[in-house]
């Protein structure tokens, strides 16, 4: 096949590919979408198989097949609760693969400066999101702690190390070789680089993290595109790269905090917050049934310990049991709630609740007063009314789903530790909140068999 | 001239995905991420350019193990956003009580 008539097909799947995100903005056309965008794919990979500069395929193959099978079990073992972990480590491969796809490129004859310059950008940028994508996992999977690690001359360390990767960059440049010893210092700066980046954010701030790093894997393909002069790696890779951006900035705003600030800094022990005191009133997982079995409107309010405690299901099964009942029953999902942009949506729907029940902040705040049970699971930070009082809170600013303000709350909660932020939470003592100590799941399993 | 065409390339894909994404509600940003991630597996056309092309030892071995990354993306990539938003339903009218 010639150039031309391949460069017309890559048309045909940058095609595919934008209809397919759009098909994505609405979950009745989500699935047709992800298939759209599939078959854009099929065809980019099909027609480069009949590019003439491809003389052997042995190798091709085997690649292909090692990775489709690690991608399909993947794909079909993991739970949803670890969907962050599994999304944390495609973007990682994704980087892997450009910063290959980059350093292979550099064997190519006649390579511009222009060409080796966007190569060592496809090198840093996948490395960097390689190893970044790996601590990600590791903070998310817990297989190291989630804390914000953050030591003295943390930004003096990161200083000197982008001088140094600017630094082999230019020399590299000056004098490209596919056995440049600049080339390897690069190499190993940008997966030092990944690492350096992602150790002081801590496990609260990890949706903003995947959403930078799934852009910065888009990015690494649209270098990697420059680096070989392909229009369809160019497309591509930018639409993702500009998708991680929104995700990242609509992350950031609903934690009222600057990129810069969830990038470089842990919760700062700046501010001392107002102490809180008052008394907790606990309830039982009995008195709990009987307040709901009155309630006219329900709303949940899951956050990140749903997901730890698996209680969605059971979630779902008490939300089913109040609408039999007659009661409204919605569920308030904060933007940040969880570990990854959408991360409660998805386990809601994994449990069968209808995607229409799923309210955003914006939509249930205005009426929140009209609720007359609000029952936070797991959540903390992102329902504690200081954001909106306390000027002295760490998280004062951010906007948060106004459960104080619904006629009762109660609050699923294993203790009175405090939320990731290490604020304090007024929520706990407030004239209309109930606490229901123990594990979210068996305390909702209980309320369900009394209500029984 | 090629760089300033590719330049204008990127700057139009940036606008137009900028454009897409806005519109995806809070609901589905796990599986646009997936989606998303998925697409960013493109880089497979090129590691098979370099894979096949015979440039040497090494660019056949750099361009293989980037297919092999690349492919775990795609394949995993779309595989798991469509188990995702498959599980996304709209209510049935039939059940009893509540409001859509």
């Amino acid at each position: 096949m010639s150039i031309e008539l391949i460069n017309i097909w890559y048309i045909v799947a940058a095609a595919l590919f934008i209809f397919g995100l759009k098909q994505l903005g609405s979950p009745a056309t989500a699935v047709r979408g992800n298939m759209l965008s599939s078959l854009g794919m099929v065809i980019a990979i099909a027609v480069t198989l009949f590019n003439a500069e491809i003389i052997s395929f042995q190798w091709i193959l085997a690649a292909a097949a090692v990775g489709a099978i690690i991608g399909y079990v993947a794909a079909q073992k993991i739970a949803m609760t670890s969907m962050p972990e599994m999304v944390a480590l495609f973007n990682g491969s994704g980087g892997i693969a450009s910063l290959f796809v980059g350093w292979a490129a550099l064997y190519n004859v006649g390579n511009t400066t222009f060409t080796d310059i966007t190569i060592i950008i496809s090198i840093l940028i996948g490395g960097l999101t390689f190893t970044g994508s790996i601590l990600a996992w590791g903070k998310l999977s817990e297989v190291m702690t989630s804390r914000a690690i953050v030591f003295g001359a943390q930004r003096f360390f990161n200083a000197a190390l982008l001088i140094a990767l600017v630094g082999c960059s230019v020399m590299f440049c000056l004098d490209p070789s596919t056995t440049s010893p600049y080339l390897y210092a690069i190499i190993a700066l940008s997966f030092l680089f990944g690492v350096m980046a992602v150790l002081p954010i801590g496990g609260a701030d990890m949706p903003v993290v995947i959403s930078l790093l799934n852009s910065y894997s888009g990015l690494a393909a649209c270098a990697a595109g420059f680096a070989i002069n392909n229009n369809i790696l160019i497309v591509a890779g930018s639409m993702v790269g500009a998708a991680g951006i929104i995700l990242t900035n609509i992350m950031c705003k609903a934690m009222n905090r600057s990129l810069a600030n969830v990038l470089f800094s842990g919760f700062g022990a700046v501010k001392e917050a107002t102490k809180v005191e008052g008394e907790v009133k606990p309830i039982s997982a009995e008195d709990a049934g009987l307040i709901l079995e009155a309630a006219q409107s329900v709303t949940f309010v899951p956050g990140y310990g749903m997901a730890v405690a698996q209680a969605q299901h059971v979630v779902r099964e008490l939300g089913e049991l109040l609408e039999e009942n007659g009661a409204e029953v919605t569920y308030a999902i904060h933007p940040v709630a969880g570990r990854m942009p959408g991360h409660m949506n998805v386990l809601l729907a994994e449990a069968n609740v209808p995607y229409d029940q799923l309210i955003e902040m914006d939509d249930i705040n205005p009426r929140i007063d009209n609720i007359d049970v609000a029952v936070v699971i797991g959540a903390n930070d992102v329902v504690n009314p200081a954001a909106r009082t306390d000027e002295n809170s760490p998280i004062h600013g951010m906007p948060i789903i106004n459960v104080d303000q619904a006629r009762t709350v109660f609050v699923l909660k294993r203790s009175m530790a405090s939320g990731f932020s290490g604020a304090d939470n007024p929520l706990f003592f407030g004239e209309n909140t109930r606490m229901l100590f123990g594990d979210a799941k068996e305390s909702l399993s209980k309320v369900i068999s009394d209500f029984k | 001239m090629e760089a300033v065409l590719l330049g204008m390339v990127l700057m139009l894909s940036i606008f137009l995905g900028f454009e897409l994404i806005f519109k995806v509600p809070a609901t589905l940003h796990t599986p646009l991420m997936s989606g998303a991630n998925a697409i960013s597996g493109i880089t497979i056309v090129g590691a098979l350019i370099s894979a096949g092309a015979e440039l040497g030892m090494a660019a056949t071995l750099l361009g293989s193990l980037a297919v092999m990354f690349a492919t775990i993306n795609v394949v995993g990539g779309y595989l798991v956003t469509n188990r995702m938003l498959s599980m996304f339903k709209k209510k049935d009218s039939g059940q009893p009580g509540g409001k859509a």
